[in-house]
């Protein structure tokens, strides 16, 4: 009898998976703070589901780069039909997987500097990465890397692991654009000025709000969050003479889907400016297609004076090499 | 020997041998080409020995003081304190983590109090990190078992020592020594085994690629590259470093040791000084201050954050509910098959073949669960979807790996009641069923419902290879956690770490009660 209750007991604590309705499901991958409550995810989910007849589902899987790492795991069983939260530096890798389809959407223009152009992940936004400090407890920060490599003992930073993080694989690859051969070299002088190397985007920039570490890595955008969300103007990014990395953010359909054209429509309407309006103030990047005027914050921002990329075909070499050299100096 | 207990036990035998050599040939057959050792790996399994071997040296160094102290101290709460020795084992390891996060890290009690001083803050991650956490979980498990070689001393040796009035240094070489030393290297090789395959503790408290275990290195080159062929290699690696720790822990530990109760307690005359007691005060409130404040610290940071439960929490919870009813009932199945072929061995057929058979059920310990689930995934894939089938794959897993605890605690129950009343059974001509009811459930109940609990609280804290199954929207109470955590809603995760809690111990307690029967009711 005894052994019966249990049984009963565990199987009430099963999830049904029956549908209230027919609708189809659009599952999204994506990183954590697009899903939160103050982040883009409530929105573009209402925007959507307003016009797609469907359920979007929008899945926090890790920061950006887990993300790819996930969707390789799980194979062309996974679940996702949709990864947002990629970027350009894993575009060539994440289609060497052979899990993404082709959109076969037409786009209008991208609004990205420097243009964008691929048949199958849609940019959503993009950005500069740079440290961000608090200007009560900082009052010079340092004006380019090398400031930063010179910089008293206290100056310490907290970064992201450039195996799970899309930030964390951007300062990667920063570093190596300026620096290129003397890149390792760089890392060992950074090494001591490391809090500690988190694996998403969130962890560190709480970590530096908590007072944790001087300055986080994030983006250029990011005091404008402050100012528009919180009143609060002592939140900067220090502007780097050697220029800045750019991000862009972008989203692919998976080919294993079981709802191809709703991905696709989803991917479209990325595009559109219901979706684009929403970024700005909610993942606080710059906006990949024309979104209306910016808030008045963001006239206020770091204007890199070299916006830093590498070619997305170059990137796979690169960041292969330039992990080696961080994981063998971090690892010692 | 009767095919009733042949056929089952080779059976849990080849399924524990397809889980552990089976599954890194799976893996290894995936990444042949891997090759060379690299620089990362050999950093890795650098540091896996040294965190392993320091934590283990100074579980040891700081359980010998306190066990000393606890065997010549009597004090109100003496029982209480070596019963909550026992705790520490069945405590979920993510548990753990947030209350030493929480009295050791940046803004954590201590640095508070150094704040208050005008000294810098702690920064544990990385090593020191590391080896607060495994002295904290395992220091308890060293000081039961160096408690145990005291009390396993002769009553009359104290009493011989008492009337030559050795005291003090002679008291301790003639006497007390002699019991470290045999009770010591046991627990040394045991702590280092634990430590060994550390992963939960090293992603939370390493604070990036400085301090990364095999096993942790193993979950990063499957879950982050992608790189079988690394993930094999690593494993092997983990492989002969555990089979080597596992041989000299069972050569010399007596690892009945994490069972729940108080020692015996011997009449001791020594140690009645002034000198003496300051001392053996100041190591126990010491301890109890180590021990405790972690967990007072979940304990009041979870009750503010039992608010912040949403039903992610109780979702997340019935999912764990249902990994270590699975795990349980696996381990029992694996654990009783295996035992009863192995005394079946021992005491009618050869006792090579039961050695090869007891040493086959140890295999787990040295295997790594990443590879077990990474080699679930290879095989199902082509088949069914591995990640739908999440949670009882993790049960499995974690069955695997309870089952050569529940085989400790099992064998010697069912030699004992064969050896002291098999004779007897067969005089009377008892047989299948009658025997079992007869001759065995009653022996064997309480090991049975011990064996049970302990699984089950392994199962339900496990944070390891569902870290690797688990569809991100659908974590268990674990991951949940350290998902939790990870994303700064410390609040949230201190009350699902309550939840938690609750749940490991009331599911230990439970079967624990049921194999008693009336007689712990």
């Amino acid at each position: 009898m005894r052994h019966s209750l249990a049984a009963a007991a565990f199987a009430a604590l099963l999830p049904f998976a029956a549908q209230a309705d027919d609708k189809p499901t659009l599952t999204v991958y994506t990183y954590d703070s697009f899903v939160s409550e103050w982040g883009p995810g409530p929105k573009v989910e209402e925007a959507f589901e307003a016009v797609c007849d469907c359920d979007l589902d929008l899945v926090a899987a890790g920061d950006g780069a887990a993300l790819l790492g996930r969707v390789r795991l799980e194979g062309a069983r996974s679940d996702a039909d949709v990864v947002l939260g990629l970027d350009a530096n894993l575009v060539a890798m994440a289609r060497e997987t052979g899990l993404f389809a082709p959109h076969g959407q037409d786009l209008p223009e991208s609004a990205v500097p420097g243009g964008w152009a691929d048949d199958t992940f849609v940019p959503y936004d993009w950005g500069y990465f740079a440290f961000v400090y608090d200007t009560t407890r900082t009052e010079t920060p340092p004006a380019s890397f090398e400031d930063l490599l010179n910089a008293p003992k206290d100056v310490t930073i907290v970064i992201q692991d450039p195996r799970t993080s899309t930030p964390g694989l951007g300062l990667l690859l920063w570093v190596k654009h300026v620096y290129g051969d003397e890149a390792p070299s760089v890392w060992e002088r950074l090494e001591p000025r490391i809090v500690t190397v988190t694996k998403g985007w969130w962890e560190a920039y709480s970590a530096f709000l908590e007072g944790e570490a001087t300055m986080a890595l994030s983006y250029t955008t990011s005091p404008a969050y402050h100012v528009i969300a919180e009143d609060d103007d002592t939140k900067r990014a220090a502007a780097f003479e050697e220029g800045h990395y750019m991000q862009i953010e972008v989203a692919g359909k998976l080919a294993g889907s079981d709802v191809p054209d709703l991905a696709d429509r989803f991917l479209a309407f990325i595009a559109k400016e219901d979706f684009q309006t929403i970024i700005p103030t909610t993942n606080w990047m710059y906006p990949a297609y024309p979104a209306g005027d910016l808030p008045e914050a963001f006239g206020d921002l770091v204007e890199p004076a070299d916006s830093l990329i590498f070619a997305p075909e170059d990137t796979p070499a690169v960041r292969k090499a330039a992990l080696a050299e961080w994981l063998d100096v971090l690892s010692r | 020997m009767t095919p009733r207990v042949l056929l089952p036990g080779l059976l849990a035998l080849a399924i524990l041998l397809a889980l552990t050599l089976g599954a890194l040939a799976v893996v290894a057959a995936r990444g042949v080409e891997a090759g060379a050792i690299t620089l990362p790996d050999w950093r890795a399994l650098s540091f896996t020995l040294r965190q392993a071997f320091l934590s283990a040296a100074l579980s040891v160094l700081l359980a010998v003081p306190l066990a000393r102290a606890l065997a010549r101290r009597r004090f109100r709460g003496r029982d209480l304190l070596t019963t909550l020795l026992g705790a520490p084992f069945l405590l979920p390891v993510i548990v753990a983590i947030l209350g030493v996060i929480a009295v050791w890290g940046r803004s954590g009690w201590a640095s508070d109090a150094l704040l208050a001083l005008g000294l810098p803050r702690l920064d544990i991650y990385g090593m020191p990190g590391v080896l607060i956490a495994h002295v904290f979980f395992n220091l308890p498990l060293a000081a039961r078992l160096i408690l145990q070689g005291f009390s396993d001393l002769p009553p009359e040796r104290w009493r011989v020592a008492a009337q030559l009035g050795a005291e003090g240094w002679s008291l301790f070489r003639l006497v007390e020594w002699p019991a470290i030393r045999a009770s010591a290297p046991g627990a040394f090789a045991l702590v280092f085994l634990v430590c060994a395959t550390s992963f939960a503790v090293a992603l939370a408290l390493g604070g990036g690629p400085r301090a990364t275990t095999l096993e942790l290195a193993i979950y990063e080159a499957a879950s982050y590259e992608f790189d079988l062929g690394r993930a094999a290699k690593l494993a092997g690696l983990q492989f002969a470093v555990c089979a080597l720790a596992a041989l000299l822990a069972f050569a010399a530990a007596a690892p009945v040791a994490a069972s729940p109760g108080a020692l015996t307690l011997v009449e001791r005359w020594d140690g009645r000084g002034r000198g003496a007691r300051a001392m053996d005060g100041a190591v126990i409130a010491l301890v109890c201050l180590f021990l405790g404040l972690p967990m007072l610290a979940v304990v009041l940071r979870g009750v503010g954050g039992l608010d912040d439960l949403g039903p992610q929490v109780w979702a997340a919870t019935g999912r764990s509910l249902i990994v270590a009813a699975v795990a349980v009932a696996a381990t029992l199945a694996l654990s009783l098959a295996l035992a009863a072929l192995i005394v079946a061995l021992q005491t009618r057929g050869s006792r090579t073949a039961a050695r090869l058979a007891d040493l086959a059920g140890l295999l787990p310990i040295a295997a790594s669960p990443f590879v077990v689930g990474i080699a679930f995934i290879i095989v199902l894939r082509p088949v069914a979807d591995p990640f739908a089938l999440a949670l009882p794959l993790t049960a499995i897993v974690n069955a695997a790996m309870a089952t050569p605890f529940a085989l400790r605690i099992l064998i010697p129950a069912i030699r004992l009641a064969h050896d002291e009343h098999g004779r007897l059974a067969d005089s009377l001509g008892l047989r299948g069923a009658t025997r079992l009811r007869v001759l065995y459930w009653p022996r064997v109940r309480a090991p049975l419902g011990f064996a049970a609990g302990l699984s089950g609280a392994l199962a339900i804290g496990d944070l390891g290879v569902i870290a690797l199954f688990s569809t991100p929207n659908e974590p268990t109470l674990p991951l949940l956690m350290h998902l939790l955590a990870g994303s700064r809603q410390v609040e949230a995760a201190h009350g699902a770490a309550l939840v938690l809690i609750a749940l490991s111990f009331g599911v230990f307690w439970l079967f624990d009660r049921l194999g008693r029967g009336r007689e712990g009711a």
